[in-house]
């Protein structure tokens, strides 16, 4: 009984499955022809006005509200300012795929194409290679082909005026810096921001944690672990927490608003980005690292003709990085955070890019 | 009809169904985000719109089905006498980098330097599997927690290892931590000339078609001989159905626990090598990571049969392959991992639905044979 109304239930299924497969081959042969049309139009000898920008993010992706957002956000501007059609797609989680999305750029027409984060260091110089007339760009790594721009940043003169912002705010002389992964970026924040507190506080104590080891990039998209963590410094006494962790960050903010603390946000301006109005009032200031304006800058050089093998430095001198004010909680520490700034300008204060 | 061929029949219905339902699952995901299942699906077969753009897809679906493939048999030969192996996933990278350092410390013939690297990976991952199979059978540890507890001390090594005493040179500006790089000879031949077969272009993404993939197809075949034709195979599946029986008929359970975790941390150690061999040459910090876990999962669905275990690394690498054409779509890429999340359950749950169904036909046919018109009624 049972194995007969089985046979025709499977029956049954194995006809279902024959109309869906069919329904996909045909969606799939309708979506591949249109989707074939549209690029070999454009990419073949495209006018002169057809900037088609193509951008691969980072592991955590869109909607981080931090690194990724930032590169966004200079994507958008060349979208709104430069008339760019853009592109841009997110790795999958354990990051396997990043060459391969930068190809799939490539073959659909876009030019240029930038890597978002220097895990993309290795990837884009291959890619390069493969399309040499294309241009590309990364984020945090040099140039390493003749076709590549590196689009470098200084954060540890950024993180320096955090933490002497943290430091001149700090009433316990404690504060805490959390790393997202432990890479040699990340140590760049750290050491920075340690210069910062010790230039203010020669005896402050400074709380240091990463979430993963170095090679796991869970650590930028870890909310819970940067609650942990950052729990941890206030309970032990920390009163100010700079976190460099992406997306994990919001989990910084939300331990600093359970304690009745302040944080640190970093890359955009976290006070903006970050939705939540009681997180946004926990975030004192934020590490601003211009991505957006490193991303449209170089878009525009393209425009007008640049090409790469050469690198771009985002420094305090040109304002690649800074504090955001959004909120007013450091306007009235303004005259030594200038001052702090104009002696690295000026070239008085080296600021230590490893600890 | 044949039993057997009964049974594999209801297999593969139940598995189709379980792909099938999990479509449907996801297009409704699909639906709630606001995009067109449809284009959903057309973005899976879309493999690119030049020829260069389709041999790069075909390779890229192939190269991520070689290591997921390697994953699923590690795991399998552990569940195959009730151990699992969760641990999988760092024995296979503390393998990968022992493997990638110490075949950048000389340089021989290719046949000698890819031997002496897969040797290297293999050993570290048996060895590594080893720990966890000497606490179960001398102080009854359960492997479960061990292994997972031994994966975060491999992770943690790993990136120690890479830092301090393994790293190697780094190009002036790059933030990548690496491994010296291995010699010319240490790169496994790709196998670009299989597309020229197709009348296709060579696909240009590096490394091409990763020539490991005979590798993997050949350890594939001795898995499925080891499992199904000699006596230890037969002797962990006879401990993992019914352990008392196996120790009655005199098999010793102990030795049994060490030679099958030992097995799957040898295969283990492997999985990274398709990657560090034909691509990479060292090992990075962008080192895949998580394929161990994702070995599970491939194990499970393909029901721990080496045969199971290779459709369902198509299956899944032909997946993850369209993160970037979805993306193109504009369809949320973690589609995928909703698919294949709920293929896994979904399959798992077909797996008892055709036994039950295939042991109730058995019944009746045997009841049949015995003169009986009306099956016996059993309690499943």
């Amino acid at each position: 009984m049972l194995g007969k109304r089985f046979n025709r239930m499977a029956l049954g299924s194995v006809a279902g499955v024959m109309l869906m497969a069919a329904a996909a081959c045909g969606g799939g042969d309708g979506g591949g022809t249109t989707a074939s049309q549209e690029p070999t139009g454009a990419s073949s000898e495209a006018p002169k006005d057809a900037l088609k920008v193509g951008l691969a993010f980072d592991v955590g992706g869109r909607g981080d509200k931090s690194f990724n957002d930032a590169a966004y956000t200079g994507l958008e501007k060349a979208k709104t300012d430069l008339g760019a059609e853009i592109k841009e797609l997110s790795p999958s989680a354990d990051g396997s795929n990043r060459g391969d999305l930068l190809r799939q750029l490539a073959d659909a027409g876009y030019n240029p194409i930038i890597g978002v984060g220097f895990a993309y260091g290795e990837d884009i110089k291959k890619t390069a290679e493969e399309y040499p007339d294309i241009q590309f760009a990364v984020v945090d790594s040099a140039s390493n082909a003749p076709n590549v721009t590196g689009l470098l940043f200084a954060e540890e003169q950024g993180s320096y005026l955090a933490g002497v912002a943290a430091a001149t705010k700090s009433e316990s002389g404690h504060v805490g810096f959390v790393g997202g992964v432990e890479s040699d970026l990340i140590k760049k924040f750290e050491a920075g921001f340690v210069a910062g507190v010790k230039s203010v506080k020669a005896d402050a104590k400074i709380d240091i944690t990463y979430l993963t080891p170095d090679g796991d990039f869970s650590g930028f998209k870890a909310p819970d672990k940067g609650k942990v963590a950052a729990e941890k410094m206030y309970q032990d006494g920390a009163d100010i927490v700079y976190h460099a962790s992406g997306d994990s960050g919001l989990g910084v903010f939300q331990a600093a608003a359970a304690a009745k603390k302040k944080a640190i946000g970093v890359d955009s301006d976290q006070r903006q980005t970050v939705k939540e109005s009681d997180l946004q009032s926990v975030i004192m200031t934020s590490m601003l690292k211009r991505v957006d304006v490193g991303v449209f800058e170089f878009v525009k050089a393209f425009q007008g003709g640049a090409k790469g093998g050469s690198n771009v430095t985002y420094d305090l001198k040109v304002d690649g990085v800074g504090l955001s004010t959004t909120g007013g909680e450091i306007d009235d520490i303004k005259d030594k955070l200038d001052a702090a700034k104009q002696d690295i300008v000026d070239g008085k204060i080296t600021v230590p890019a490893k600890p | 009809m044949p039993a057997g061929l009964n049974r594999a029949l209801l297999t593969v219905a139940g598995a189709a169904v379980a792909v099938v339902l999990a479509i449907a699952i996801c297009s409704v995901a699909i639906v709630v985000a606001g995009g067109s299942p449809f284009d959903a699906l057309a973005a899976f077969f879309d493999f690119g719109n030049s020829a260069r753009a389709e041999s790069n897809s075909v390779a890229t679906f192939l190269n991520r089905a070689v290591p997921l493939f390697i994953a699923g048999l590690a795991v399998a030969v552990g569940f195959r006498m009730n151990l699992f192996n969760i641990g999988v996933e760092g024995q296979y990278r503390i393998a990968a980098i022992c493997a990638a350092f110490v075949g950048s410390t000389f340089t021989a013939p290719a046949p000698i330097q890819i031997g002496i690297i897969i040797l290297v990976a293999a050993a570290v991952g048996g060895l590594y599997a080893l720990i966890p199979a000497v606490m179960k059978v001398t102080r009854g540890v359960n492997e479960v927690i061990s292994t997972i507890m031994l994966n975060y001390i491999a992770i943690a090594l790993s990136a120690y290892l890479l830092r301090e005493p393994f790293a190697g040179e780094r190009a002036e500006g790059q933030l990548n931590t690496t491994t010296p790089p291995l010699p010319e000879s240490g790169m496994f031949p790709d196998l670009n000339f299989v597309f020229e077969w197709f009348g296709m272009l060579p696909p240009t993404r590096n490394g091409g078609l990763w020539g490991f993939l005979l590798v993997a197809v050949a350890l594939g075949v001795v898995i499925w001989v080891v499992l199904e034709r000699t006596r230890f195979g037969f002797t962990i599946k006879a401990s993992g159905l019914n352990s008392p029986a196996a120790l009655a008929s005199g098999v010793n359970p102990k030795k049994m626990i060490i030679a099958a975790m030992v097995l799957s941390g040898a295969i283990a150690g492997l999985i990274g090598l398709p990657e560090i061999l034909g691509d990479r040459g060292a090992y990075t910090n962008n080192f895949t990571a998580g394929l161990g876990f994702l070995g599970i999962a491939v194990a499970l669905l393909g029901r721990n049969k080496p045969v199971g275990i290779a459709f369902a690394a198509l299956l899944f690498a032909f997946l993850d392959r369209a993160q970037g054409a979805l993306q193109f779509a504009d369809i949320p890429a973690s589609v995928v991992t909703i698919i294949q999340g709920a293929i896994v359950l979904l399959v798992v749950v077909a797996n008892e639905v055709t036994n039950r169904v295939a042991l109730r036909i058995e019944e009746r046919r045997a009841a049949q044979q015995l003169g009986r018109n009306t099956p016996v009624e059993v309690a499943a």
